[in-house]
């Protein structure tokens, strides 16, 4: 569960949230669109305990933020557009050196798990450096959620990727999406996020301007749901 | 949902023991930080061993001063690398993410940039006695050696992860680094040059002390305030 009331980010002057109201409920899938500018990377990084709030209340994974911070981060699963991998490691490596960052023990049946899921199992072995920029990005999905998090974030997951990788992203977070977990995406494609999301936020110039969940809309408004929303 | 596995959170020991192993099985793969670190350090002490040709009495007196020079901007490099690997592809935000203190991320860096200032060491401690003529292999000379390395490197890590964030981090390092670690290469510096000139252990005493307070007291400040450089 993610919950945050009246949130507000400033950096010196600037302020880039002002008074987020947002809740996320178990199990949905939420797509947090928006032009560029309009804090949604801000807004993501305070969920995962990167930035802190300026002012606020900050629930996740029914702890506060930032007072329990080292208590979400272990429930807590984050994807970028950055892979957030080491590139003279394999992928083996890396997923171990994250697996003890995590504390777990015994974490080879688990990783296995997590290989399979995004499909580098034959791939363990090589070294990410070598790795194409579709599958730098399904291990930094697994990645995030070798530790079985409760709540995953992902901040525009397909930036940079070709179609055929995409594709392939959309079979990995169809299947995360399945498995019951809270996950907030930051996105721009609006078909990816229509495929993806069980509801629809708006954010703009810090606000969030308009919600909506799957029933509410029709396949084809989302894109007239969108613009309506940054034009009012 | 799948299984729930209850969150773990790794103990300090096994934080910090994972990034070390981590940072030294990435270097011996690809060599880039070590091999800089060392031809760097080998062409300082080569142009001074050519610039100053020197009798053996004025050699003696010189070295201390050569040797920490090549240490110092030798580390610079090394530190600056080791920062730039975590902060370029987004892993400085993966092991903030982790549930772990961050005072234990600090301390995983420093002990791995260490390391590394510490084989630099050792490959030019013998290169120099050869080329100058010079006995360096004294325990006590050592002993200063290692305790000048260590305040070097606590408060050099802790300024690296500063400097990583600004646009101009290679210069912006050295600007920030050597003011602030001048007392510890003072002493260093000192300590050394009378160990060189046959002084008893006693006779610099008042260096030596010194140089282990700076260690305790830039290891204890670093410790404290790392968590503040790192966070938004």
């Amino acid at each position: 569960m993610i919950e945050t009331r009246k949130l507000v980010k400033r950096f010196g002057f600037k302020v880039v949230l002002r008074g987020v109201d947002f809740k996320a409920q178990p199990g949905e899938f939420v797509a947090l669109l928006g032009p560029n500018g309009a804090g949604k990377t801000t807004f993501l990084r305070i969920l995962a305990s990167l930035a802190r709030p300026t002012l606020g209340e900050v629930i996740v994974a029914n702890h506060h933020l930032p007072a329990e911070a080292s208590k979400v981060r272990a429930k807590l699963g984050v994807v970028s557009h950055l892979p957030l991998l080491y590139p003279d490691l394999t992928a083996e490596e890396n997923l171990l050196f994250y697996a003890r960052m995590y504390g777990m023990h015994q974490p080879q049946a688990r990783l296995a798990e997590a290989l399979k899921m995004i499909g580098l199992e034959k791939r363990r072995r090589d070294l990410v450096g070598a790795f194409s920029r579709g599958m730098q990005q399904r291990l930094a999905i697994g990645r995030a959620i070798l530790h079985n998090p409760e709540v995953l974030l992902f901040d525009e997951p397909y930036t940079g990727l070709d179609q055929d990788a995409s594709e392939m992203l959309d079979q990995t977070l169809h299947s995360i999406a399945a498995t019951g977990r809270t996950v907030v995406m930051t996105s721009h494609d609006l078909a990816r996020a229509e495929n993806l999301a069980t509801r629809f936020d708006v954010l703009s110039r810090g606000v969030i301007v308009a919600s909506a969940s799957r029933q509410d809309l029709e396949k084809s408004d989302l894109l007239k749901f969108y613009k309506q929303a940054l034009a009012s | 949902m799948e299984e729930t596995i209850p969150p773990a959170t790794p103990s300090f020991s096994q934080a910090v023991f994972a990034i070390v192993r981590k940072d030294l099985s990435a270097e011996f793969r690809s060599r880039e930080l070590l091999s800089a670190m060392l031809v760097f350090a080998l062409l300082v002490i080569l142009i001074f061993n050519f610039a100053l040709e020197l009798d053996i009495k004025v050699r003696e007196s010189v070295t201390a001063g050569v040797l920490w020079v090549t240490f110092a901007f030798a580390g610079t490099l090394g530190l600056n690398r080791s920062m730039a690997v975590e902060k370029d592809r987004g892993c400085l935000d993966g092991l903030l993410l982790a549930p772990v203190d961050r005072s234990a991320l600090y301390l995983g860096k420093a002990l791995s940039n260490l390391i590394f200032m510490l084989i630099v060491e050792a490959v030019t401690l013998p290169v120099y006695s050869l080329l100058y003529n010079v006995n360096l292999f004294q325990p006590a000379l050592l002993l200063v050696i290692l305790l000048g390395s260590i305040g070097y490197i606590a408060v050099g890590t802790l300024l690296a992860a500063m400097a990583i964030q600004t646009r101009t981090r290679d210069v912006m390092l050295p600007i920030l680094l050597f003011p602030i670690v001048l007392p510890v290469l003072l002493a260093a510096v000192k300590a050394s040059a009378g160990l060189l000139n046959g002084a008893d252990f006693t006779e610099v005493s008042a260096p030596f002390n010194l140089l282990v307070v700076y260690d305790l007291v830039f290891i204890a400040v670093s410790l404290m305030l790392f968590e503040y450089v790192v966070e938004e």
